[in-house]
């Protein structure tokens, strides 16, 4: 996988909006996954009918690798600026891959309330699931080599872009 | 070969905190900024995250306090690790054991984490030599205070609260004011507000309540009040310590109020901005007006607040190291 061959970030974020459209509920709370899926949560929050509220979550106190590598630098504050009992709400990763981020997440979102459903939609599905999580709305699906880290990228314009990089971490 | 840092582990990263003194600027921002998302998970709904779930913490203090005991109680619930309190008046130790023999007894109970309060300064540090001595350097120790020496978390929630409601170190003139001699806390403050690089750093007091020899510290000494509030950003005052006083230091509590204790009239000489903190617990007319403890410019108790988190932080970056 060389990067002229990544899907185009842009396409996949409208392939992604146009499966959400129609099947996501009107009133779904919009929840990104810092760092990249704040930023797909956002632009999918403009680009959707409807009035969803939109949420961040930094998954870092509930990651399963806190005891190897420790606590990330940087470490953002989780804002649900909404009632997270009894909503409807869309998890939103750039990049979907062994699944324990959106298992971090799901347990986190927990601590906020009792919500009625969660669904899952992610800009690009890399496959290489290591938990049972299946994701709701896929912008691209492609396969890459597991020593590989696939990286969103936001310019100052604030177009999106899909790089490789050598794995560091497991996402 | 120099003597590594037994804060530090072999890759320099922070496996116990015993002093404020000579930890790196890079070690400080690093825990005031984990500190800062930690504040928030007060507001949520289930008052806890999962990080430290599993982990042992006891809190050994072989010295009265509440406030600090319980907002280390406090940051541990809500890591998830389990705590357990010692009640050490009632313990071995008033059998005769020893402090090390103590820690054996608690690591053979698989303790991660050790918080000591001791009224002999290096206790905790004695603790974490021994720790590391034994082979179990995965058994962290935070020092909360420890004789006349240090309370770095102390030391870390202040310098959390100044950074909270003044941003640059660089930029500010901090006033400490009162009983420095015998106040652990002034020495954490000092040794980091100097290692941020403050601007200026007074202290305030009487010569009787000043270590000998403070200004090698790097303080400029001011035995009149108005004196060294002048252009203060930032008031920090000390509990007059009667407990621990030997002999006659001041002439009463009265005398000492009028002279060091901070009033609104003085606190009108320091910048209009100006923040008033203090550790607590306060002495009401002995070192603080009760009009300036309660005023807008007090951040007293969002110091207790912030102490929760910077706690929480130092918790959680020593656990992994």
């Amino acid at each position: 996988m060389t990067p002229d061959t990544l899907p185009d970030a842009e396409a996949a974020l409208a392939a992604l909006a146009d499966r959400m459209q129609g099947a996501v509920a009107h009133d779904a709370a919009l929840v990104g996954i810092y760092s990249g899926g704040a930023w797909i949560a956002e632009r999918l929050a403009a680009r959707l009918p409807g009035a969803h509220p939109l949420g961040f979550i930094d998954v870092s106190y509930y990651r399963d690798d806190y005891a190897l590598s420790g606590l990330k630098p940087n470490t953002r504050r989780t804002s649900l600026p909404f009632d997270v009992s009894g909503a409807t709400i869309v998890l939103v990763d750039d990049v979907l891959y062994t699944g324990r981020s959106v298992r971090a997440a799901v347990n986190e979102l927990f601590d906020f309330g009792r919500p009625e459903r969660i669904e899952l939609a992610v800009l690009v599905d890399r496959g290489g699931r290591e938990l049972p999580i299946e994701p709701t709305y896929v912008g691209a699906r492609l396969a890459v080599a597991r020593n590989l880290s696939i990286v969103l990228s936001r310019d100052p314009g604030g177009t999106l872009s899909l790089g490789v990089e050598p794995l560091t971490g497991v996402g | 070969m120099a003597a590594r840092n037994p804060q530090l582990n072999r890759n320099g990263e922070l496996t116990h905190l015993l002093t404020l003194e000579g930890l790196p600027a890079e070690i400080v921002t690093h825990i005031l900024d984990t500190a800062a998302p930690f504040v928030s998970i007060a507001e949520r709904e289930v008052k806890k995250v999962p990080l430290l779930r599993g982990k042992a913490m006891f809190n050994l203090f072989f010295e009265n306090s509440t406030r600090t005991r319980t907002t280390f109680e406090i940051a541990a619930k809500r890591l998830s690790a389990d705590v357990i309190n010692l009640n050490i008046g009632a313990s071995s130790t008033s059998k005769g054991e020893t402090l090390l023999d103590t820690v054996d007894n608690l690591c053979a109970m698989n303790a991660d984490l050790f918080v000591v309060r001791h009224s002999q300064s290096g206790a905790p540090h004695l603790i974490a030599s021994h720790l590391d001595a034994t082979g179990r350097a995965h058994v962290h120790v935070v020092n909360a205070g420890d004789g006349r020496h240090q309370h770095p978390t102390q030391g870390l929630l202040d310098l959390y609260t100044i950074r909270h409601y003044r941003k640059d170190f660089r930029a500010l003139t901090v006033a400490i004011v009162g009983d420095v001699l015998h106040s652990r806390v002034a020495r954490s403050l000092i040794h980091g507000l100097t290692t941020m690089r403050a601007a200026e750093v007074r202290v305030i007091a009487p010569r009787t309540l000043l270590p000998t020899r403070v200004e090698e510290l790097g303080v400029r000494v001011c035995s009149d009040m108005r004196e060294g509030l002048a252009g203060c950003d930032v008031v920090v005052m000390l509990r007059l310590q009667s407990e621990r006083m030997k002999g006659a230091l001041l002439p009463s509590a009265g005398e000492y109020f009028k002279h060091y204790g901070l009033t609104a009239e003085k606190l009108a000489l320091a910048k209009p901005d100006a923040i008033v903190m203090h550790p607590g617990p306060m002495n009401r007319g002995v070192e603080i007006d009760s009009a300036v403890a309660d005023g807008a410019r007090s951040v007293i108790l969002p110091q207790v607040t912030f102490g929760i988190a910077v706690r929480m932080a130092v918790l959680s970056i020593i656990s992994a190291n």
